[in-house]
């Protein structure tokens, strides 16, 4: 494991006014600068001495990055606005509560005062292998040391796994890509609007990447548009100890019945694959179906089809099913079985 | 600049991983440098070619209208080998160059099927084909030597004509072989590092200084490969090659390229017979 050394190495520290500024630093130092949002994923990296950017361009002192503000249809977050305020703000608990409980359990009060939505759905992984310093793929080597009969994998991936075997550990984002969230990137080409889903990537497409910013790209907003609004919302997240910890799996799920019949529904898990999945053919089956046990017994097993275990994370394909049955038929319907 | 990368293993051994990116375009430069240097010269300094004497009437009565070359099975070969190393050049590189896509298991079976297509090749080559025509022999040397004075403007007297293969061809056929294997044997390797049908993964086959000896090699060979694939293509598609490439379609050429190209003492070509082209093509030993 990586030695903290805690005094981070020297690198030039920008901090703009504005997002063109930002994107002006960004682009100037290309691959060499390092964005500072929350500070609570880099500084992790910077301490560690395992990432040594020549440039750090710190956003904290960009007001239009921050906040929450209505549009007209829906909500748009600056990517800086702190998970402490998703969490407390009226509208979102009101009408899009799924994100408030996501981003509640996060980390602990202090880390979710300090932490952004745009950090937390940009974060790395914790695949302590990468985060030692280890020269993994997703590090640029050549070997993934958590997918060895001997590596220490009870936290990585059950599905999706193509070579790395690291997931993504963000509690926010299946919850944005449940509410259908748009996310608004600054890039060299102008301004780019990608459905969260789009947001994340696995290894198969790139393996030294979470999600589709490219070096000078920015995060700058998310947008939550109306169609979720109000609908009825599950998100869970089961983790070793119940503060201050990643997830070893997620849920979300929004929903809307008539009667006791599914009507529309989108369900998403994080901590089973590299990136946040959506299911969709969990979704194209309980729709038109019954809100029962019955209905979220089929989605369990449906979801984790295709799953291939490590040597120490089997749990979590029992884990998923229950979570996607729970989701889907409620906590009162669903029993947990092994 | 450094050509390799390396990293510190768990174990503090500094080994290198692979190739820097770089020389993908070092390879595809080179490779169109080569295209256009080449392509200057035969248009403005390249003279008349002459070659030592032609085939007699007698023997060139003998000739066919079709010149039997390549078998049906031989090119069935090269252009299987030919698309899943197309498919292996562009799901290797094209992601590293930015054009992203689920890559890996494209390329492991592209791999896969020209490992199958290169052994079936040998085996062929080795036991139905005549293994010696790919090879340079004596008289390849002489007169390549002959070529060289006469192009510096020394005194020498005109080469034969070629055999079934001019030397150049048969050079760049074992470069080929060289790149070939060294990519097919890495990656029959590299494929435990990554889910296959083929094998349990076991990352730990080797020490980690000898895997990143491996992808290097795996990386050269492949950077080598887009060069020489740029050329291959060229040569196959320059006018005065067409008729070599068409019969790697059809499998004859005409046997008027036949006389003017080739020494029909070092290629013989059976006169027609009653038997069929095709199944005269594999007693010669066409490939």
């Amino acid at each position: 494991m990586a030695v903290i050394r805690d005094v981070m190495p020297a690198f030039e520290l920008f901090q703009p006014s504005s997002v063109g500024d930002a994107q002006k630093l960004l682009e100037q130092h290309g691959p060499d600068a390092w964005v500072l949002a929350g500070g609570l994923d880099s500084f992790d990296w910077l301490k560690d001495r395992i990432r040594k950017p020549k440039a750090v361009v710190d956003l904290s002192g960009i007001d239009e990055l921050r906040g929450v503000r209505t549009t007209a249809d829906g909500i748009e977050i600056g990517a800086m606005t702190t998970l402490s305020e998703v969490v407390n703000h009226p509208i979102i608990k009101q009408k899009y509560d799924l994100l408030a409980q996501a981003a509640e359990v996060v980390a602990s009060p202090q880390i979710r005062n300090q932490g952004t939505i745009g950090g937390n759905v940009s974060q790395d992984t914790r695949c302590w292998y990468y985060r030692g310093g280890w020269p993994c793929y997703r590090a640029g080597g050549n070997i993934c040391y958590a997918d060895t009969p001997e590596g220490r994998n009870r936290e990585h991936a059950i599905l999706h796994a193509d070579r790395c075997v690291a997931v993504n550990p963000s509690d926010s984002a299946p919850a944005l890509i449940v509410l259908d969230a748009k996310f608004v990137l600054r890039t060299r080409k102008g301004e780019r609007v990608v459905d969260a889903e789009d947001y994340f990537i696995g290894p198969d497409i790139d393996i030294t990447r979470l999600h589709i910013l490219q070096p000078g790209d920015l995060l700058t907003a998310i947008r939550i548009p109306s169609t979720w609004a109000g609908a009825q919302f599950y998100f869970e997240k089961i983790r070793d100890r119940n503060v201050w910890d990643f997830p070893l799996m997620n849920v979300a799920s929004a929903m809307t019945t008539s009667g006791e019949t599914i009507e529309r529904v989108r369900i998403a898990v994080n901590g089973a694959a590299a990136r946040p999945l959506r299911l969709r053919a969990v979704e194209d089956a309980v729709r038109g179906k019954p809100r029962s046990a019955t209905t979220g017994e089929m989605a369990g097993k449906l979801a984790v089809q295709g799953a291939v275990p490590l040597q120490f994370n089997a749990y979590k394909i029992p884990l998923m099913r229950n979570l996607v049955k729970r989701a889907i038929s409620g906590v009162e319907e669903a029993t947990w079985t092994s | 600049m450094d050509f390799l990368e390396w990293a510190t293993s768990p174990w503090g051994q500094n080994v290198p991983i692979h190739i820097a990116w770089f020389l993908i375009w070092v390879s595809a430069i080179a490779g169109l440098l080569f295209l256009i240097v080449h392509a200057i010269y035969v248009m403005y300094f390249a003279k008349a070619r002459v070659f030592a004497s032609d085939a007699s009437p007698a023997v060139a009565a003998k000739i066919p209208k079709h010149v039997p070359r390549h078998s049906l099975v031989a090119r069935l070969f090269h252009w299987v080998m030919a698309a899943s190393m197309f498919t292996l050049l562009f799901t290797a590189f094209l992601p590293k160059v930015g054009v992203q896509f689920p890559w890996v298991t494209y390329h492991w079976i592209a791999g896969a099927v020209l490992t199958v297509s290169i052994i079936f090749h040998i085996i062929h080559a080795s036991f139905w084909l005549d293994f010696w025509s790919i090879w340079p022999d004596r008289i390849d040397l002489d007169d390549a030597w002959k070529r060289v004075r006469r192009f510096a403007g020394m005194s020498a007297p005109p080469p034969r004509k070629f055999a079934k293969y001019p030397l150049e061809n048969k050079l760049f056929h074992g470069v080929i072989i060289l790149c070939g294997l060294s990519v097919i044997l890495t990656g029959i390797f590299m494929m435990s590092r990554v889910r296959t049908v083929f094998f349990p993964r076991n990352p730990y086959l080797f020490s980690d200084m000898t895997w990143g000896l491996m992808y290097v090699l795996h990386g050269l060979a492949g950077v080598g490969l887009i060069a020489l694939v740029m050329m291959h293509v060229y040569m196959g598609l320059r006018p005065e090659k067409l008729p070599i490439t068409k019969s790697m379609i059809f499998g004859w050429m005409d046997r008027d390229f036949y006389l003017e190209e080739h020494d029909p003492e070092r290629w013989v070509v059976e006169a027609p017979s009653a038997s069929s082209i095709s199944s005269r093509v594999e007693s010669r030993g066409a490939d």
